[in-house]
């Protein structure tokens, strides 16, 4: 599904990445700084690698030999942030239906409805996210990301900022997004735990090198 | 306190003059703010020093060089008058343009500054659920910069308002054309009966000025709570 072959250099740090993803959910692990963060900002497109080049499924994003570069708002990637990233200036529903709102009517998967039963966020779309808690922000962002109908959802330790109970309270929900959505995802952690509890395979980045 | 005709006069041409000149500053002021702060390009620290002269030059001097320039006799002033029939020296429109040279700085500064403060990963987040670069600039970038927009705003006004010298030099002082607040203030002033009126207009500027700061402070309040960059105002209570 997700075929990556590439090289990125930012400062002294190199990250080599070559890996085939296949559906369902695919947990990265490995200590902080190892270069995680930066694998999804690349395939999310937030990031240009030097070498190299990503496909997904027939669809090539990036082949730097021949010049190609996809921009992530043309990749349809949904990617869930550490600290969720929410815009402070839009209500949760607001937030919510950002990158519904982008897409053609028949590409939309979800309804809001759907998504806030799902993440039981009901009762807050009318909430600023500087009136949530943490845990309600991080399944908002989910949500928004959900929302957005993404080929592939990529999530960037979307729990690290909550304490343990909260953690177990929301790893559920990406569980139910998992079964019942069918969304493919890439989650990221440090957590060996958490990622072992999603997952279908783990892939390890260490010092800037993925492998399997 | 009621106002002659010849100081309504002054005082409505100002207030024409310092409107114009925050309307041509605003979108030229978020532009350029938007692209020191976000883009690198040759001769940056130049055009950045040069928006900057205007604040720390003798403001005649900016005045006196639009004259040289912009004056009918003047290469560019000379070319606008034969090509398209404008004339700016010694008209409302160059006191409107005199007023833009020297406010410019304060509106460019408060954007930049609201600009630079804005978290990159929330436009990021933007462009990952599918926004263009001009729409996360005009959903994300310009609301969460609308407080230092607003006060960069408020500041150009009051500026334009007060602006004397590059007035004086570019566009004279003509009564109904070019005699804005400050000018009939000095006009006044060197008229043996004129200071009961240099008077009333200086009450009138002080106010003004001070209108207009109260204004921008409660409505930057308001739109940084709009914006959920304050606490809401009942938690403020609790906390």
């Amino acid at each position: 599904m997700l075929a990556l072959d590439v090289v990125l250099s930012r400062g002294n740090f190199t990250l080599h990445a070559k890996a085939t993803i296949g559906p369902g959910v695919t947990g990265i692990c490995g200590p902080s700084g190892a270069g995680k963060s930066t694998l999804l900002s690349l395939i999310a497109g937030l990031l240009k690698p030097q070498r190299g080049s990503l496909h997904f499924g027939d669809d090539c994003l990036v082949d730097v030999d021949r010049g190609r570069f996809v921009p992530p708002w043309q990749r349809h990637f949904g990617l869930v942030f550490q600290d969720g990233q929410l815009f402070p200036h839009l209500s949760v529903r607001d937030n919510l239906l950002y990158g519904w709102k982008q897409l053609a009517p028949e590409a939309r998967r979800f309804t809001l409805d759907q998504v806030a039963a799902l993440l039981e966020i009901d009762g807050l779309l009318g909430r600023r996210p500087l009136q949530l808690s943490g845990g309600e922000r991080q399944r908002v962002a989910l949500g928004r990301a959900l929302l957005y109908s993404p080929r592939l959802l990529l999530l960037d330790e979307p729990l690290s900022s909550l304490d343990e109970r909260l953690k177990q309270q929301i790893l559920p929900f990406l569980k139910r997004i998992k079964t019942e959505t069918g969304v493919p995802m890439i989650y990221v952690s440090h957590s060996r735990a958490e990622v072992d509890y999603l997952a279908d395979r783990v892939l390890t980045v260490d010092a800037g090198r993925l492998s399997e | 306190m009621t106002l002659t005709p010849d100081e309504w006069q002054a005082l409505l041409l100002s207030a024409k003059v310092a409107s114009c000149a925050t309307l041509i500053c605003l979108p030229a002021g978020i532009a350029l703010a938007w692209l020191l702060v976000r883009r690198d390009f040759p001769g940056k620290l130049l055009v950045d020093a040069l928006v900057q002269l205007p604040m720390v030059l003798p403001p005649v001097v900016p005045g006196y060089l639009l004259l040289l320039l912009l004056g009918t006799q003047g290469p560019v002033g000379g070319w606008l008058q034969a090509q398209f029939g404008i004339v700016l020296a010694f008209t409302w429109k160059g006191a409107v343009l005199a007023s833009a040279v020297m406010a410019f700085p304060l509106m460019v500064q408060p954007v930049r500054l609201a600009f630079r403060m804005i978290d990159r990963r929330l436009e990021h987040a933007a462009s990952t659920l599918g926004a263009t670069p001009w729409r996360v600039f005009l959903s994300v970038t310009l609301p969460l910069a609308l407080p230092g927009i607003i006060a960069g705003a408020m500041l150009c006004f009051s500026r334009s308002l007060g602006e004397f010298g590059a007035t004086m030099a570019f566009v004279g002082n003509i009564p109904g054309e070019t005699r804005t607040l400050p000018l009939a203030i000095y006009s006044y002033t060197h008229l043996p009966d004129g200071e009961a009126a240099a008077l009333r207009l200086t009450l009138l500027s002080i106010a003004l000025a001070f209108a207009a700061l109260i204004a921008s402070h409660l409505i930057t309040r308001r739109t940084e709570r709009l914006l959920g960059q304050l606490e809401p105002r009942g938690r403020d209570a609790g906390a």
